[in-house]
């Protein structure tokens, strides 16, 4: 354990270091990840506005407080392994990160959680500025906001994971870019990123909740917002605990079945 | 040295066949390849097998193409072989176990285990929590590889800043730092100047001899080999050419001798000696058969006015080219095994 906490302070040290290297780079990602729930926010206030004030009963402050939560949940869960692993994979790269003793998953924790902390200096001023402008009807509890924080732990760990083990397919599929953007247009849909999950169709929604996409985005925003029963948050923390149980175990066992298929094509 | 001690690498029939995708030209080809997808087997190595001492320091020679780099890799745990055993420190390599990768090294002349952008001794610590390195320990490597690299003013430098040289110098270090028992170095010197290559010699050198570690180095250059090594393996075609001293390469594998002589004034017909090589002024360089370099080296002290003579076997780089362009030749130890397709003709060795 204690060999972790080395390993993890000195993995952190290097990340934070590198990413301050490229702090344009930084700040351009910063944007794309703002841009995308504005975005949407602006569409649907638009569109309540124009319904005589709201979309089956979502009014543009709910839509504002509904997508500026969806910003914090979504910078901090999503990943972008899929594409750095066809890159290791392609290139080689993955090669001297398995002849040493440690496990390459823990440079990408390190990474993505360096980059959160990094962003979340720009994410979180943004988001009050954003309050200003969109007036969201904030309709938090104590319990919610405190019910919030775990939900949104395993939205990040469950998105990870499942995007760890998709990335792993690049072991096996040359250009795995096409799944991934397929994955992504499942994911915007069924996340509740697109639209919420309540203004699909019921049985749409039925279908999502069976899914894991909604439990890494719109069921901790709505979680916080008040907008589940005791009753759906319960059965939420349950889906989304047993979808990262068999998450974890798909990942191990792709990559233990890429790496060796990796090994048998020429590393 | 001694036989009598568990070799650190042991390598027995170890082969490596590559399945690869194979399809003719043209469109009507490329719509059949979709539903069914052709392959044939490239055989990289061939059931190889040899020991290596603890403290042995080996050079392994062949043409590009010839097997070597699968070789490490297989020993580093890098690849699954398709036939065969190795254990390296009596570890199974390709299991990966993190007590074989502590104590082994893989250093690729053109791969970058460094960290990119920022400084080298921030990657140096990050391997420091890698493997595991006390902190003593690791200030005491440090400072040693220190001195024998020259590091100091590149270590606070971002590694993309530094020149080639500078960044293999780093490199090494940084891959030695966990003082490793068996070191894979494939080519280490390659793309380097001659100084930084003399450097980088007998900086292994140096190491192996200190921490008695074991070295199998591959290398493009004879000169590698000849400061380095006093064992050299020969594989080509992916089956094991000639293993022992280099001195005995050169014996078994040159069937000629090189005689130059300083003549008081021109002769002519020098040619009824043997294959004159080049004649430059009063010196003459001639090729002789091995059997008959005495007599005509008597011949030429009685019948030339010889002001000076020497008997010389040609340069190593000379006899490895006639060994790979020659060819296939069984090795004592390796059994070549007709197999169904080879690996590509290599280029002209490049020794």
């Amino acid at each position: 354990m204690t060999d972790l906490v080395v390993l993890y302070r000195a993995q952190f040290k290097t990340t934070i270091a590198s990413q301050l290297q490229y702090r344009g780079a930084l700040v351009i990602w910063i944007i794309g990840l703002i841009l995308q729930p504005v975005i949407y926010l602006s569409v649907w206030s638009t569109v309540a506005e124009s319904r005589g004030g709201n979309v089956d009963g979502f009014t543009a402050s709910d839509f504002a407080a509904y997508y500026l939560t969806a910003l914090v949940v979504s910078q901090a869960s999503f990943t972008w392994i899929m594409w750095e692993m066809e890159y290791w994979i392609r290139q080689g790269n993955l090669s001297p990160l398995l002849v040493r003793p440690a496990h390459p998953i823990h440079q990408h924790v390190a990474n993505n959680l360096t980059f959160k902390l990094l962003t979340m200096a720009v994410v979180a001023p943004v988001v009050v500025v954003l309050t200003f402008v969109f007036q969201p009807n904030w309709t938090i509890s104590a319990w919610t906001a405190l019910a919030f924080i775990p939900a949104l732990l395993l939205a990040m760990a469950l998105r990870f994971a499942v995007e760890w083990t998709m990335a792993s397919l690049a072991f096996w599929i040359t250009r795995v870019n096409a799944i991934n953007q397929l994955y992504f247009v499942v994911f915007l849909f069924l996340s509740g990123f697109v639209a919420p999950l309540d203004l699909l169709p019921g049985p749409v929604r039925s279908i999502a909740e069976w899914l894991p996409f909604y439990r890494m985005l719109g069921f901790p925003v709505e979680l916080l917002l008040g907008r589940l029963s005791p009753t759906q948050a319960m059965v939420g923390f349950g889906a989304q605990l047993a979808w990262l149980a068999l998450a974890l175990v798909l990942l191990n066992v792709t990559w233990a079945r890429g790496v060796r298929q990796y090994s048998a094509v020429g590393a | 040295m001694t036989p009598l001690t568990e070799p650190a690498i042991r390598v027995r029939d170890l082969g490596k066949t590559y399945k690869v995708p194979e399809r003719e030209s043209g469109l009507r080809a490329s719509a059949r390849s979709l539903f069914r997808r052709q392959t044939k087997d490239v055989v990289a190595v061939d059931s190889i097998a040899f020991d290596v001492q603890p403290g042995e320091v080996v050079g392994f020679l062949g043409p590009n193409g010839a097997g070597k780099t699968t070789t490490l890799k297989m020993l580093s745990g890098l690849l699954y072989p398709t036939a065969g055993e190795a254990t390296v420190l009596g570890h199974v390599p390709w299991q990966r176990e993190k007590a074989y990768l502590r104590q082994m090294t893989l250093v690729m002349g053109q791969r970058n285990q460094l960290v990119w952008d920022i400084p080298v001794a921030d990657s140096y610590e990050l391997n420091r929590a890698i493997y595991r390195i006390p902190e003593q320990e690791y200030r005491q490597t440090l400072d040693e590889l220190n001195a024998l690299l020259d590091l100091g003013p590149l270590l606070t430098k971002p590694v993309r800043n530094l020149s080639l040289g500078e960044r293999m110098k780093c490199e090494l270090a940084g891959a030695l730092l966990h003082r490793p028992r068996v070191l894979f170095l494939d080519e280490p010197t390659l793309g380097l100047d001659v100084t930084a290559q003399r450097r980088i010699r007998g900086f292994i050198s140096e190491y192996a001899a200190r921490n008695d570690a074991t070295v199998l180095l591959t290398s493009h250059y004879m000169a590698d080999v000849e400061a380095l090594a006093e064992r050299v393996i020969v594989i080509h075609h992916g089956a094991l050419l000639f293993d022992g001293d280099l001195a005995a390469l050169v014996a078994r594998f040159s069937p000629h001798k090189t005689v130059t002589v300083d003549l008081e004034h021109p002769v002519d017909h020098l040619d009824r000696y043997g294959e004159v090589v080049s004649v430059d002024g009063l010196r003459a360089t001639l090729r002789i058969p091995k059997g008959e370099a005495a007599a005509v080296t008597a011949r030429l002290l009685a019948e030339l006015p010889v002001v000076d003579l020497s008997v010389t076997d040609p340069p190593i780089d000379e006899v490895i080219d006639t060994v790979f362009s020659s060819g296939d030749e069984p090795a004592a130890g390796g059994v070549p095994v007709p197999e169904p397709e080879r690996v590509p003709e290599p280029e002209p060795a490049a020794v």
